[in-house]
């Protein structure tokens, strides 16, 4: 979706302002959130890709006047309303009041540290053969999905050369709505600066991205 | 004005956040769906344990050891994985390496995408939109903030991370660093080198 996320070549965001010996924490609340939001996302009721919808659709004001954790905090009351864990009054009051539904599985401490080592690959075999080989020319479909997607709009339009075939992985745009993992080749596709900018673009850029097959049309 | 000098970071107002992340934290976890001790262990791993001390292992070995460095090419996530470093945000790597040709930058524009198991949890200018915004249009701009100025001539290629592939830059091996130890050469592996915002410290500056 073209949502607030999608932030490739917007302007008016200002300098960035790296911090000196930033702390990995800028307050307690944003560990909790962290923690929150891993141990919620265990339960195994939603994934990363709905994780991830779930936040691009907070409304464009609110998306830019949070700060990351708020961002994922908000996303996350979003999945548990919507997955029937918690309830508006619950969020309210902020106790537990209904039953709610049951997950699949509660991540224990002591399993912790299994879970993150093996992490979540989601490489999966495709039966198909790579409709693309690298060194070829392509275009990023002009598409704007309503759901999620993982094309930037900055590229769409626009062609580029693939230089790698990836391997097959799950699909964002249907597993983030329920809709199956339908894995896809993916490809690195690199664009020239001045292609996606014009003329005045860095003529030492070029910029590349990791495309689904279908974003993909021959050039 | 300066967002370092009152130790004022580029983020919101907490004390409203702070509220609903306990009371949200209070109804899970009076509702048995969460365990606290779980939370304590999320944070003690990502607070102790998984931070860019593991990317700067990997690069110095890449800079002691062409064997390693062209594994960490080729096959980046079992390169990694064979010096213990695996994981959430980690699943699947791609080593991209400096050259005096090019350069390497890496950014997520459409969220914050990172490799956590070799740099840790990302700063917060990498997930604020003035990053990602300015990254793939004026990476130079970009980078001057950083206070890193490259030749006229440098390449510059930008990774934007936008499947599930988590980018490590392999920064160039500093001059004068012939015959250190890995251990040396691991100090002089920043952070930001590693996202491509920086460069390696050169042995003076160690």
């Amino acid at each position: 979706m073209n949502g607030p996320q999608d932030l490739g070549g917007q302007m008016g965001f200002g300098p960035v302002a790296p911090e000196v010996d930033e702390p990995i924490f800028h307050g307690y609340w944003e560990k909790r959130a962290l923690g929150v939001t891993l141990a919620a996302g265990a339960m195994g009721a939603w994934n990363i890709d709905e994780t991830r919808n779930a936040r691009e659709s907070l409304h464009p004001a609110e998306y830019y006047s949070s700060s990351y954790y708020a961002i994922w905090i908000k996303a996350l009351e979003v999945l548990l309303r919507r997955h029937g864990f918690v309830s508006d009054e619950e969020l309210q009051e902020g106790r537990a009041l209904v039953a709610g539904a049951t997950p699949k599985r509660i991540l224990k401490g002591a399993e912790v540290a299994a879970v993150l080592a093996r992490g979540g690959p989601c490489d999966r075999e495709v039966s198909s053969e790579p409709r693309y080989r690298a060194g070829q020319r392509v275009r990023a479909r002009n598409m704007h999905p309503q759901g999620h997607t993982r094309l930037p709009r900055y590229v769409r339009g626009h062609v580029g050369t693939v230089e790698a075939v990836r391997g097959g992985f799950v699909l964002p745009d249907t597993n983030a709505h329920g809709l199956g993992e339908n894995p896809e080749w993916v490809y690195t596709v690199v664009f020239d600066g001045r292609d996606l900018w014009g003329d005045d673009g860095d003529p030492t850029l070029t910029v590349s991205v990791d495309a689904w097959e279908n974003y993909l049309e021959p050039a | 004005m300066s967002k370092n000098d009152d130790h004022h970071h580029h983020d919101n107002e907490l004390d409203p956040m702070a509220a609903r992340v306990k009371a949200l934290e209070t109804i899970l976890t009076e509702k048995g769906l969460i365990d606290p001790a779980a939370i304590d262990a999320i944070l003690e791993t990502y607070e102790t344990r998984v931070g860019p001390r593991n990317g700067a292992h990997v690069v110095a070995r890449a800079w002691s050891d062409p064997g390693f460095a062209e594994w960490l090419r080729t096959d980046a996530t079992a390169a990694i994985a064979s010096l213990g470093y695996t994981g959430r945000q980690g699943e699947h790597m791609q080593a991209v390496f400096n050259s005096p040709e090019r350069h390497n930058l890496v950014v997520c524009t459409l969220c914050s995408c990172y490799p956590w198991s070799v740099l840790g949890l990302p700063p917060v200018w990498y997930k604020a939109p003035a990053y990602r915004s300015r990254a793939v249009i004026d990476p130079r701009g970009v980078l001057a903030e950083f206070g890193v100025e490259l030749a006229a001539d440098r390449e510059i290629r930008v990774w934007d991370s936008t499947a599930e592939l988590r980018y490590l830059v392999v920064p160039e091996r500093p001059a004068g660093t012939e015959g250190w130890d890995r251990e040396r050469l691991a100090g002089l592996v920043t952070r930001d080198s590693m996202i491509g915002t920086g460069l390696a410290k050169t042995p003076e500056a160690a």
